[in-house]
């Protein structure tokens, strides 16, 4: 297919999207601009002091100044490198972990599966923030740690709803046949299963993505997410906290940041999964 | 337009279409007057059930009547209101599903649902709704209201519930009954016994009724008059004698004597030679619960053994042990000289090959994100080692030796039809060239001419292949089989050449077995029931002395 055959097929799907997930889409489209040329679009350095503390918006600082007077702009431009990446490494890392284990589970079957699946349940009965401020504060909040507690907070969900979506397809006749032919388990699992299930697993997989985006923002906002002087909106609501008593809007902006994102890819996701529905009646 | 007093249900130039614009329904026109069973029957896509639906004045969402009109009592129920319509619903005309077992809630117990609409919409009392459904529970054949209504759907068999669906449809008291397939899903013996309280319980009210099926034996039991329909469109019309037994269109003459030809096959090859397949009193069990009881058969090569019993009877436990699905708890299986193991994974490579499966709906048996290429290729691969181009050679020969146009080769499975699936399937387990072919209700799932095609294709297999074909349709067997088993309760209770067993039955199973399979005149109900209730007599008779 040439280029321009790939780009009138794109230009007609998104003419086909409903309004709401247009707008969602070039949401998102702009805040993957805002990661990736970052420090090019960014006025001011991250960390750098340029004015005085809470100074509102000017033509220096378009949206003004935060409590150590550095540039609210630029802070929340490198937040989106953080706080997105971030979020994307958890989501990618519990994804492989959770469908692993949960296709793994499903075609194994009794004791593998009673096992795993009984440590999933106790994994999900812990309540998620809890258990991770627990391991947050013994481990230390350094990235690595974060990505890995919260990943394994996230992977049993993951787990689970492949397991399930696994095994509809499992008890199909054709698994049967694939089974009489004494294809390996891999096999089944990349050529029958997988296939079968991409659609439910993968929006899955955007919508965890919104969770654990809102999960990581949260521990900024507690203090154990991404560490100071680090942009991170969590922390950046948390730290003009006190401003929302004077009527300011400081502390607003990276909120809002936060709840644009994740509504834009649950919207999106939400008419995925309907026409991936469709698909499959 | 009013209609005539003396019409029920008028309906003229019906016209339904889907929203992308496809026509469903064109130009259908047919009269009900009271007390009168008219059949709607064809092919699955024909348009019957959408009709049935819009004698309702309802149709599945993304359909639409483009035209014509639906006159109920003299009302035009396309211009009602939806809440007019609903009032007609249970009152006026009502609906007996297909698959009863779908339409009840699992979780309410069944006499609750029978009564619970017109008690919901005020029409009548809970006591005199339940007092009208003890009656409806009698001329039904159906236990006592009292303790089969406190029963919950699982509790209770496939022709209860069904008969319990007529009974809910019933009691709002309509005058218009549909009937959309009520005994497709049910097994022939039991067939008979729904197909006889219907047609008590239309006499006994005098409902009118529309009776969608794509049997024409069975339509013929019930219908005074019979619209056969192709692609939307009435094909032919008339009282059903005359189409019976006059059908003046090839498609309606091709439908009747596909439900007549009863030349039985003839005992083919003379089943010489070592067999190919020895099953010696295996024995099966799941949990707790003995579905074989010690089964033995020998299937001869090249030839089509027929395996037939209702559904639980043990025919399709029997197949998958001799594939290897389950285990057998007992005996021996044993397959050219070797005895076969327990499961597939214990069994080698050639003996994996050489017994293939074909499954009874080819809608589960296909993996809808491969294409027919990829299904058929991999069996070749596995067991035949080709690679490369010679593969894609092979599918194409597979697909001419299973009557499929070539360009259907790269297309995914889910965009066939049905018929065109279940030849996949055949190709499929053709790919590695099997000694033996166990196919599990292999038409069940298909339209009778669609069947057919198939039946014509094992026939041509048998030549290079010994077919083991699993079924409850005795008319299938009879016209397919070399030799039949009839199996019930996990034992073999007669085996013969068709011929022999359909001339001089030796068990009273079989015999009412080979009883219930309705056939294309209108009397064969009368007779059969006629002949059952002598035979009752006369035992009690016998009993008594």
């Amino acid at each position: 297919m040439s280029n321009a055959a790939i780009d009138t097929g794109l230009r007609r799907r998104f003419a086909r999207l409903p309004l709401l997930q247009r707008i969602s889409l070039v949401v998102i489209v702009i805040y993957a601009i805002v990661v990736v040329f970052g420090p090019l679009l960014a006025p001011y350095g991250e960390t750098e002091t340029v004015g005085s503390a809470y100074e509102p918006s000017s033509v220096d600082f378009l949206l003004g100044t935060d409590n150590l007077g550095r540039d609210m702009l630029s802070r929340i431009i490198y937040g989106a490198r953080n706080t997105i990446g971030l979020a994307l490494a958890i989501s990618v890392l519990s994804f492989v972990v959770g469908v692993s284990t949960g296709l793994w589970a499903a075609i194994s079957g009794g004791v593998v599966d009673q096992l795993l699946s009984r440590a999933v349940d106790v994994i999900i009965a812990i309540p998620k923030l809890i258990f991770a401020l627990l391991i947050l504060s013994i481990a230390g909040t350094s990235s690595i740690s974060l990505v890995l507690t919260v990943a394994l907070l996230d992977a049993p969900r993951m787990f689970r709803v492949s397991r399930a979506a696994a095994g509809n397809i499992l008890v199909m006749d054709f698994i049967e046949v694939a089974r009489l032919r004494n294809e390996s388990r891999v096999w089944i699992l990349f050529h029958d299963v997988l296939p079968n299930i991409a659609s439910v697993i993968l929006t899955e997989l955007g919508l965890r993505f919104s969770y654990v985006f809102l999960f990581i923002s949260a521990l900024g906002f507690l203090g154990l997410g991404i560490q100071p002087p680090s942009a991170d909106w969590g922390t950046m609501v948390r730290e003009n906290a006190a401003l929302i008593s004077f009527g300011l809007m400081t502390p607003i902006i990276p909120a809002v940041a936060i709840g644009l994102l994740t509504m834009s890819v649950n919207f999106l996701i939400d008419s995925a999964s309907d026409r991936g529905s469709e698909l499959d009646d | 337009m009013a209609a005539p007093d003396d019409l029920l249900l008028d309906v003229r130039n019906l016209r339904i279409t889907a929203a992308a614009g496809a026509v469903l329904v064109d130009d259908v026109s047919f009269t009900l007057a009271p007390g009168e069973v008219i059949g709607l029957i064809g092919e699955s896509g024909a348009g019957k059930s959408t009709i049935g639906l819009a004698a309702l004045g309802h149709v599945r969402p993304g359909c639409l009547i483009a035209g014509g009109s639906i006159c109920l009592g003299g009302r035009e129920v396309l211009a009602a209101s939806e809440k007019a319509r609903r009032a007609l619903r249970g009152r006026e005309i009502a609906y007996v599903a297909q698959s009863a077992a779908a339409s009840f809630n699992p979780s309410i117990r069944i006499g609750a649902q029978v009564i619970e609409a017109p008690v919901v919409a005020g029409q009548l009392g809970k006591a005199a709704g339940t007092e009208k459904a003890e009656g409806l529970f009698t001329e039904l054949d159906l236990p006592a209201f009292g303790s089969f209504g406190r029963k919950y759907p699982h509790e209770a068999s496939g022709g209860q519930l069904q008969r319990a669906m007529a009974a809910m449809a019933m009691i709002g008291g309509p005058r218009v009954l549909v009937f959309d397939e009520p005994t497709t899903a049910l097994d022939v013996t039991t067939q008979v016994d729904v197909l006889a309280a219907f047609r008590r319980v239309l006499r006994e009210f005098g409902c009118a009724a529309i009776y969608i099926t794509h049997d024409i034996a069975v339509v013929s039991q019930m219908a005074d008059k019979i619209i056969v329909l192709r692609g939307g469109r009435m094909v032919e019309a008339g009282p059903t004698n005359a189409i019976l037994t006059d059908p003046k269109e090839s498609y309606t003459r091709e439908l009747v004597r596909t439900r007549r030809s009863d030349d039985a096959q003839g005992a083919g090859p003379d089943g010489s030679g070592e067999p190919v397949l020895s099953v010696r009193d295996v024995e099966a069990i799941y949990g707790s619960h003995k579905v074989l009881h010690g089964v033995s058969v020998d299937l001869p090569p090249r030839s089509i053994t027929a395996v037939v019993g209702e559904s639980g009877s043990g025919k399709s436990t029997l197949a998958r042990c001799i594939v290897g699905l389950m285990a057998p708890s007992g005996g021996e299986i044993r397959f050219s000289g070797e005895t076969l193991a327990g499961y597939a994974s214990q069994r080698t490579a050639l003996q994996l090959r050489r017994i293939q499966l074909i499954h009874q709906n080819p809608d589960m048996a296909l993996n809808p994100r491969q294409t027919v290429l990829k299904t058929i290729a991999r069996p070749l691969e596995v067991f035949q080692g080709l690679r490369g181009s010679r593969v894609r050679e092979e599918v194409a020969r597979l697909l001419a030796q299973t009557e499929l146009p070539e360009s259907l080769i790269d297309r995914p499975t889910s965009r066939l039809s049905g018929g065109q699936k279940q030849r996949v399937c055949i190709a499929r387990a053709l790919a590695a060239k099997p000694d033996l072919l166990i196919c599990d209700e292999v038409t069940a799932s298909l339209d009778q001419l669609v069947a057919d095609g198939i039946l014509d294709l094992l026939r041509k297999i048998r030549d290079t292949a010994s077919i083991l074909f699993i079924s409850h349709d005795l008319g299938t067997v009879r016209r397919l089989a070399d030799r039949l088993i009839v199996m019930k309760s996990g034992e073999i209770v007669e085996r013969d050449t068709p011929a022999n067993i359909f001339s001089n039955p030796r068990h009273p199973y079989t015999s009412e077995l080979l009883s219930s399979v309705p056939e294309p005149r209108t009397d064969w109900l009368t007779e059969v029931l006629a002949e059952r209730a002598k035979a009752e007599h006369a035992k009690i008779r016998e009993d008594h002395r």
